[in-house]
């Protein structure tokens, strides 16, 4: 038997080959794959969109700052011309100190509001927690407003800082306010996840609660911290909402840039300054990236999740910081929407709705408001379907592989921007004659679009998130099933990720309602909006007009948001019945 | 086995219908970068065949299945299946069910439309009976309206066994549908599997890194290895006549002896003369293959390749030991033996004594370089 046995046959030696006639005649006509088409038109319109409302403006603004008016390479000596301006130095290092300040003091605040959320068991963590990301709601000048009620010449308080409201504190106290929810964010999710392990060991070992903290939980989230200090750094300096309000003659870039374009029209210098804008910014973009990468590395797959334990005089503590630190948020905003409901702040305190009269006063009326209102539903409607639809594009989808990388590039990008550079780009780009699409200068949709563009990155980022939870066999299963992709997208993918969706959704629209700095550039008498009412009215001396303006925008912020938790809840009492045998 | 008529290719006249070849890949090569994935590949499955792609990870096996389903375009070489060509075809035009590690069973569908999903122009009502059939093939009867999280994860492949079947595809894919499971259930589900395949009479292409899987579930086996097949044939075949080292090392376990040839049925191993059985190679010097049961350890005088050896260690296998055997006619070198549980006490009272008279059968030693 055993000698019969041939030897088996190997097959990985090459076959006999065909002669290269009877391939050629064998080999049927190419099919054309048609699987293909759909999602290599749809990626082509989303490079087409990116390249038009991101591309193009970046590239206008470099080519401004950088080419003479003749079209001429201007090489070093716009930027010469503009450091050798004698206020410029001291501009640009007041910029500087007051973004280094503003940082080193947010960080901390939201490191012990995050600590205290994350690794204590104070009680009514969801309010606290509600009530730090709150001024995300409103727009940045909110707490310029709120100030000068406080601090201001006809403060509430105004004895306390004798005038100086106006200037480096003003905006020091405002841009904290501003930036606090983003730091707390950072933090936040810094502070989610930690072996608990290590804590056993150090406490096994004898370890003070001090010793522990600097020498397992910092280590630990150092990245965050540096992350989050970056953050506040960028936001501040590429500000102008609360500088524009209550820096007074402490004058900084952001502002200086605005000025420039809006009351000069010095697109020259405004660009020049967009451009020193951008360099920060694309530094933290860059260190941030390189610092998730870090970051991702600590946490092994075998650490065991940190469970905090009751501990009355930890948790006393930091109850106490946190609700000094909402207290504070609390009363910049109700201050400010107080004001926006008396007579005359603080003199007279009759109630009255004299102020939300803005047909009546100048800076857009209630065009302004409903513009707004327009302005964040299409960019919720539009981004939320581009963006999603997008990053299942770029995921889930073959074929165009380089396609899908440029893409994946372009949707980082817009993270790196600072609204102000967006905005200016997309004035110089659209607005020039030879634009075939100059039509769209002022309208609307290009504010939609700029809106879309320049909250771009998040979103992308959580879509992705979204699709990567899925099975990546999804559509490897549908299409061996010769079921279209697009059913399983509507009936699987759609419904899975809708959280996200709705999540996408309310960022777009509580952004675009209280964003101030992109579109400020974009709009014509008839696409006024309610943040730059807002601006336009403080600007001649509403203050009461202005502070009823910016908590119409708050309140409609909060109700989207209410909107969504709801829509969210109730899919998460739908989804139940699927949901609930998780666990096996 | 040889009541089911898919035993036919164990033997070795086939009927003409079993020989036919339903799925051919020819000289499919495909690269991710620099590193080539498949190095020009062809394999031939026969209609109604299972047939196993087995091999580490990194080997190829799961992109040449990927490559047939078309999930992945490879580079070059060309794809047959049913006499149709179909290497250009996007997948949801090649015809073929498949399963995976992770199931992907949609989890906001219920068990019946996920069974239904692929059951396109059906009636609601022919859709329904499809669905309950299915189920009850898969012995899920009743669990309709079940949704997968509330299932185990055996039930789950079951679920995505009968999806897949549903739609009469001519041709099954399985890309290690079983490793995440406990490995009672996974042995239960292989021979389940099994059944379905023969009753069926589909033709299977199964990936694998677990060689007992693709023992007790294939017709034929694919060793694969850095992107080529390395031998293809039967499990006995392949175990019993491996045709290179790494089938030799990568299935079951075993004894390499270097050698120097003395003539043509003659080497010498250490200070033994050993006689085999003259092969093709004729090479100088190389290494002896054997496996650790058929090393005979009781033998008569007279045998040939008979020497003295001592056992060195032990391991208890249940069924057998595994036996670590030192020669001073083999110096350094340690030979595995298997011995059944029954046998072992008289190993041990010999080896207590003068040792174990062991002897390497002829026709159990095979030469490689």
């Amino acid at each position: 038997m055993r000698t019969e046995m041939t030897m088996p046959a190997t097959v990985s030696a090459p076959l006999p080959t065909l002669s290269a006639e009877t391939s050629t005649s064998a080999r049927p006509a190419p099919v054309p794959d048609r699987s293909q088409w759909l999602p290599g038109l749809l990626k082509w319109m989303l490079l087409m969109l990116l390249a038009l409302g991101l591309v193009g403006p970046l590239l206008f603004i470099l080519a401004q700052a950088v080419l003479t008016p003749a079209g001429q390479w201007a090489g070093t000596q716009p930027f010469v011309q503009l450091f050798a301006n004698i206020n410029f130095l001291p501009m640009l290092a007041r910029s500087l100190w007051v973004s280094a300040v503003t940082a080193v003091v947010t960080v901390p605040l939201a490191y012990v509001f995050a600590y205290a959320l994350q690794r204590t068991c104070i009680p009514g963590k969801g309010l606290w927690r509600g009530i730090g990301l709150l001024p995300l709601l409103a727009p940045s000048l909110l707490p310029g407003i709120a100030l000068i009620y406080l601090f201001g010449n006809q403060g509430l308080f105004k004895e306390w800082m004798e005038g100086s409201i106006y200037g480096f504190w003003g905006i020091l106290l405002g841009e904290v306010f501003y930036t606090f929810p983003h730091a707390l964010m950072i933090l936040l999710s810094a502070l989610s996840q930690a072996d608990g392990r290590l804590y056993d060991a150090a406490q096994a070992m004898g370890a003070s609660r001090w010793r522990i903290f600097t020498t397992v939980t910092l280590p630990a989230t150092r990245y965050g911290i540096f992350g989050a200090l970056c953050l506040v750094f960028t936001l501040t300096i590429t500000d102008f909402g609360v500088p524009k309000i209550t820096g007074g003659a402490y004058s900084v870039l952001a502002v200086e840039a605005y000025k420039a374009v809006v009351g000069q029209q010095q697109f020259g210098r405004g660009a020049l300054i967009g451009l020193l804008l951008l360099v920060p910014a694309l530094l933290t973009f860059t260190l941030d990236a390189w610092l998730q990468r870090r970051q991702r590395a600590s946490m092994s797959s075998r650490s065991e999740n940190y469970v905090p334990r009751a501990d009355w005089r930890r948790d006393g503590a930091n109850l106490l910081a946190v609700m000094l630190i909402a207290s504070a948020i609390l009363m910049m905003i109700v201050v400010a929407m107080g004001a926006s409901v008396v007579k005359l702040w603080p003199y007279n305190l009759q109630l009255t709705l004299q102020h939300y009269d803005f047909d009546n006063m100048d800076g857009g009326g209630w065009l302004a408001y409903w513009n707004s209102l327009r302005l964040a539903c299409g960019t919720s409607v539009a981004g939320t379907l581009f963006i999603f639809c997008g990053a299942w594009l770029m995921e889930k989808t073959r074929g165009q592989a380089w396609l899908s990388t440029l893409l994946r590039m372009l949707c980082f990008l817009p993270m790196a921007v600072p609204g102000l550079v967006l905005g200016l780009g997309s004035l110089l780009f659209f607005n020039h004659p030879a634009n075939p699409f100059n039509f769209l200068y002022g309208t609307m949709t290009l504010l939609v679009l700029c809106s879309v563009v320049h909250f771009y990155t998040t979103a992308h980022l959580t879509a992705v998130t979204a699709l990567k939870q899925l099975d990546p066999e999804f559509e490897a299963a549908s299409l061996s099933l010769k079921v279209p992709l697009l059913k399983t997208f509507i009936r699987v993918t759609v419904p899975l990720c809708l959280p996200q969706l709705l999540e996408i959704f309310r960022y777009l629209f509580v952004s675009s309602m209280t964003t101030v700095s992109a579109v400020i550039f974009l709009y014509r008498p008839d696409t006024v909006l309610a943040s730059v009412a807002v601006l336009n009215m403080d600007d001649a001396g509403d203050v009461g007009p202005a502070a009823a303006m910016s908590t119409l925008i708050l309140l409609t912020s909060a109700a989207a948001s209410l909107l969504m938790h709801l829509a969210g809840s109730r899919w998460l009492a739908r989804a139940q019945a699927w949901r609930r045998g998780r666990a096996h | 086995m040889m009541h089911t008529p898919t035993a036919a290719p164990f033997m070795t006249a086939a009927t003409e219908e079993d020989a036919a070849v339903f799925l051919s890949v020819r000289e499919v090569e495909k690269r991710f970068g620099s590193f080539t994935a498949l190095d020009r590949v062809s394999l031939e499955v026969r209609r109604g065949e299972m047939v196993c792609l087995l091999g580490p990870s990194g080997c190829g096996k799961t992109t040449l299945l990927r490559t047939i389903a078309g999930l992945e375009r490879q580079d070059s070489g060309r794809l047959h299946a049913d006499g149709r060509d179909i290497s250009q075809l996007p997948p949801q035009a090649r015809d073929y069910g498949i399963l995976f590690q992770s199931y992907a069973l949609f989890p906001n569908l219920s068990v019946a439309d996920n069974v239904a999903y692929g059951l396109g122009r059906m009636s609601r009502q022919q859709k329904r009976e499809r669905v309950t059939e299915m189920l009850s093939m898969v012995g899920l009867d009743g669990s309709q309206d079940k949704y997968p999280g509330q299932l185990s994860g055996g039930q789950q492949q079951r679920v995505a066994l009968a999806r897949a079947l549903a739609p009469s595809p001519s041709l099954l894919l399985l890309d290690e549908p079983l490793s995440a499971l406990d490995a009672q259930v996974r042995e239960h589900l292989q021979l389940e599997i099994r059944r379905l395949q023969k009753q069926f009479r589909i033709t299977t292409l199964m990936v694998t890194h677990d060689q007992e899987e693709a023992m007790v579930m294939a017709d034929r086996i694919a060793v694969m290895q850095h992107g080529r097949i390395e031998q293809f044939g039967t499990p006995e075949q392949i175990y019993r006549r491996p045709a290179t080292p790494f089938v030799a090392d990568f299935i079951g376990q075993a004894n390499w002896l270097p050698f120097t040839r003395l003539s043509g049925s003659q080497v010498a191993v250490g200070g033994l003369h050993l006689e085999i059985q003259p092969d093709e190679s004729d090479r100088a010097s190389g290494r002896l293959f054997c496996r650790p049961e058929a090393v005979q350890l009781f033998s008569d005088e007279g045998c040939a390749n008979r020497f003295l050896a001592r056992v060195v260690d032990r391991i208890y296998l249940g069924d057998r030991y595994r036996l670590a055997l030192a020669a001073e006619a083999l110096p350094g070198q340690t030979l595995l033996a298997d011995v059944s549980s029954q046998a072992h006490e008289r190993v041990a009272s010999l080896d207590a004594q003068d040792g174990l008279w062991v002897t390497l059968p002829r026709q159990s030693l095979q030469v490689f370089a």
